[in-house]
């Protein structure tokens, strides 16, 4: 049996009297691929920053890697988010005055140290090293997608999390990058997903559904996984 | 990479960096100038307050008694105690002998004034003898020219003053001449003890005090008429002085209450009572005393004029801080997306701030060296304008504006470092 890499238990956040997330429940394993769908206000965005230590619930657990990280400090939760978690995001958030390669090394630099080689392997990984030395605005919305995965990737995190990570991306790079998530997902890394997309959400192994807060379903997708994969690889 | 992020910031925030910069060479420049001046502007407003007249008296010390006791200027015990002419010279062997800039000795006397043409004397006068111009050359060497005229910038002549050694002429007071109808020109005679001299009257004076009732002589004249050669009544001196202080106050009392640290420290300052005190190592019979008013005027002038500088160097520190700040805050706003985002990447708050630092720090230390020799060109161009001569350059204001600097910029960020503490991840990178 799979090692759990994350556990959400009866996690709430309350702004005011507003209920963002309410009181859910969630366990994920070490390699799984998990997306969260829900309409615009149901909570995904709140949950993912809980998830990837850049907010903490107002109630409940939230239990990564067997450590509870629910009433951790600012500087803890930094260090946590640094060493075990990869972010991707919609807008990609590429330095514009770094290159793509060095843009991979500055999380490197606040992990660790810098090193060009390892950053390039990382580029090469998403196929982008003959444009490591290009400038974000010199690439196209796939690519630079590609430099946030591979900057998400370079310090080996226990989670790669992404919001929206093909929002912005027209067809054929939404599908080279969830291509890329699949090899990452055969590499063993586990991988959880924001998406408004059905046809990205389809393609994880396991899908939620939030609503006004609430995980209203909870979709084991384990048997059409390998179809999924193919609809997008057509 | 810490150091290639931050040069490639500063590169492409240029404009913004050039402004901080601009505002801190603004700053530095009028901090470095005006402490350069305050530094070096006790000697220039001393010298400008020379135009007001010697600081300190020398008299003998039974007369210097007389005058303190019963107030007596004039009369037994006073008119016949006498310094001597040869030691005059002596003053510029003191510790402090580069800071005596002027001196003149004096010699007051009385005589019978007769004009040639009129029948009778008009009565006894007083009159003094002294150096109208005086040219020397100093046992050490050095070129002495002083007298009179330097001492006097304020009178109003009329006709000419006496040349040096000129011997024939005389100069009258303004009241003097008006009440006795004497004008330039005329040939006045005087009188004392049977000794009969002739004279051109050479100029008319306006001084504005008592000594318009006075006529002006050379001192060798004075010393033939009153048959007193080689001797002189007083000393007038013009020094160059450091202002007052408790110490120096203290010294002024009783220079035997110091301890011998407090003496070496007060005597090597040009304190006027530590000059006074010089002098009368010196002069035989002297006693050196400041002419308060003088001396008290030019403490508090430039004490005041130190304090505007102060102020000056402050109101302009604290502008730059704003601007500073503004100008920061401005750009860390601007990019909160990228500082947000170095966040999520693992960047704890102290780096992020000290990423942003050592850019202002950076592009301040780039302004700071512009603004310091703009600076001293400013000081040159206020001595010159103001002064009339060259700022000297104070190296310890380097090391000032260094702190002023540091401390300028630092408080400066301090709104745009609270900004960068509180900003979380979460607000600015979900945008969309």
């Amino acid at each position: 049996m799979a090692e759990k890499i994350l556990e959400l238990k009866n996690v709430s956040k309350i702004y005011g009297s507003l209920k963002a997330l309410a009181d859910i429940n969630l366990s994920v394993n070490a390699g799984d691929w998990l997306s969260i769908m829900g309409p615009s206000g149901s909570g995904k965005t709140t949950m993912i920053n809980i998830i990837g230590c850049m907010d903490t619930p107002s109630l409940g657990n939230v239990i990564l890697d067997n450590v509870d990280i629910s009433r951790e400090n600012a500087a803890s939760l930094t260090r946590i988010r640094r060493d075990k978690i990869g972010l991707i995001f919609q807008q990609f958030h590429l330095i514009s005055y770094l290159t793509a390669v060095e843009n991979v090394m500055v999380a490197q630099y606040y992990h660790s140290m810098p090193d060009e080689d390892e950053a390039m392997e990382a580029l090469e990984k998403v196929g982008l090293k003959d444009r490591a030395h290009h400038l974000p605005a010199q690439l196209s919305g796939g690519e630079q997608q590609r430099v946030c995965i591979a900057r998400a990737l370079i310090n080996s995190p226990q989670i790669l999390l992404g919001d929206e990570p093909t929002g912005n991306l027209d067809e054929e790079n939404e599908r080279i990058v969830v291509d890329i998530f699949r090899r990452l997902h055969d590499e063993g890394v586990t991988i959880i997903i924001v998406t408004h997309d059905p046809e990205v959400g389809d393609v994880a192994q396991r899908k939620i559904i939030l609503e006004h807060g609430k995980i209203i379903d909870d979709i084991d997708q384990s048997a059409t996984f390998g179809e999924a994969l193919k609809l997008k690889g057509k | 990479m810490f150091w290639r992020m931050i040069f490639k910031t500063l590169v492409r925030q240029k404009s913004k960096m050039l402004m901080i910069a601009f505002t801190v060479i603004l700053g530095v420049s009028l901090s470095t100038a005006m402490m350069n001046v305050m530094l070096g502007v006790g000697d220039k407003v001393n010298r400008e307050l020379k135009v007001y007249g010697a600081n300190i008296t020398v008299r003998h010390k039974d007369a210097a008694l007389m005058s303190d006791l019963y107030g007596l200027t004039e009369g037994l015990g006073v008119n016949d105690k006498f310094l001597y002419e040869e030691d005059i010279f002596k003053l510029k062997t003191i510790f402090w002998g580069f800071n005596i800039l002027d001196f003149v000795p004096m010699l007051d006397g009385k005589a019978v004034l007769s004009v040639k043409g009129r029948a009778g004397v008009i009565g006894e006068v007083s009159l003094f003898g002294t150096w109208t111009e005086k040219h020397a050359i100093l046992s050490t060497g050095e070129e002495l020219a002083t007298g009179l005229k330097t001492l006097r910038t304020w009178w109003e002549v009329e006709g000419e003053w006496l040349d040096e050694d000129e011997n024939n002429s005389v100069m009258l007071g303004k009241n003097l001449a008006l009440k006795n109808k004497i004008h330039v020109g005329d040939a006045v005679t005087l009188t004392n003890n049977g000794v009969v001299k002739n004279f051109i009257v050479k100029g008319i004076f306006n001084d504005g005090g008592t000594d318009d009732e006075k006529i002006l002589m050379n001192l060798s004249a004075v010393q033939e008429l009153m048959n007193l050669n080689g001797k002189i009544s007083s000393i007038e001196v013009s020094a160059l002085t450091t202002p007052d202080n408790d110490l120096a106050r203290k010294a002024a009392q009783d220079p035997k209450s110091l301890s011998p640290d407090e003496y070496e420290t007060w005597y090597c300052t040009a304190y006027v009572s530590a000059i006074c005190h010089q002098i009368q190592e010196v002069i035989r019979d002297g006693v050196a005393k400041p002419v308060r008013q003088v001396a008290e005027s030019e403490g508090t002038i430039l004490n005041k004029t130190t304090l505007l500088m102060i102020l000056i160097t402050i109101l302009s520190s604290i502008g730059s801080a704003l601007a500073i700040s503004n100008l920061i805050t401005a750009s860390v706003i601007e990019r909160s997306q990228e500082l947000g985002l170095l966040k999520a990447l693992g960047a704890y708050n102290w780096q992020i701030a000290l990423l942003v630092l050592i850019e202002v720090m950076l592009t301040g230390l780039f302004g700071g060296i512009l603004g310091y020799f703009l600076g001293i060109g400013f000081a040159q161009i206020i001595g010159q304008t103001v002064f009339g001569s060259y700022i000297e350059i104070a190296r310890m204001v380097i090391l000032i504006v260094a702190v002023i600097l540091f401390f300028v910029t630092l408080l400066g960020s301090v709104p745009a470092i609270r900004y960068l503490m509180a900003l979380k991840p979460t607000e600015v990178l979900h945008g969309k």
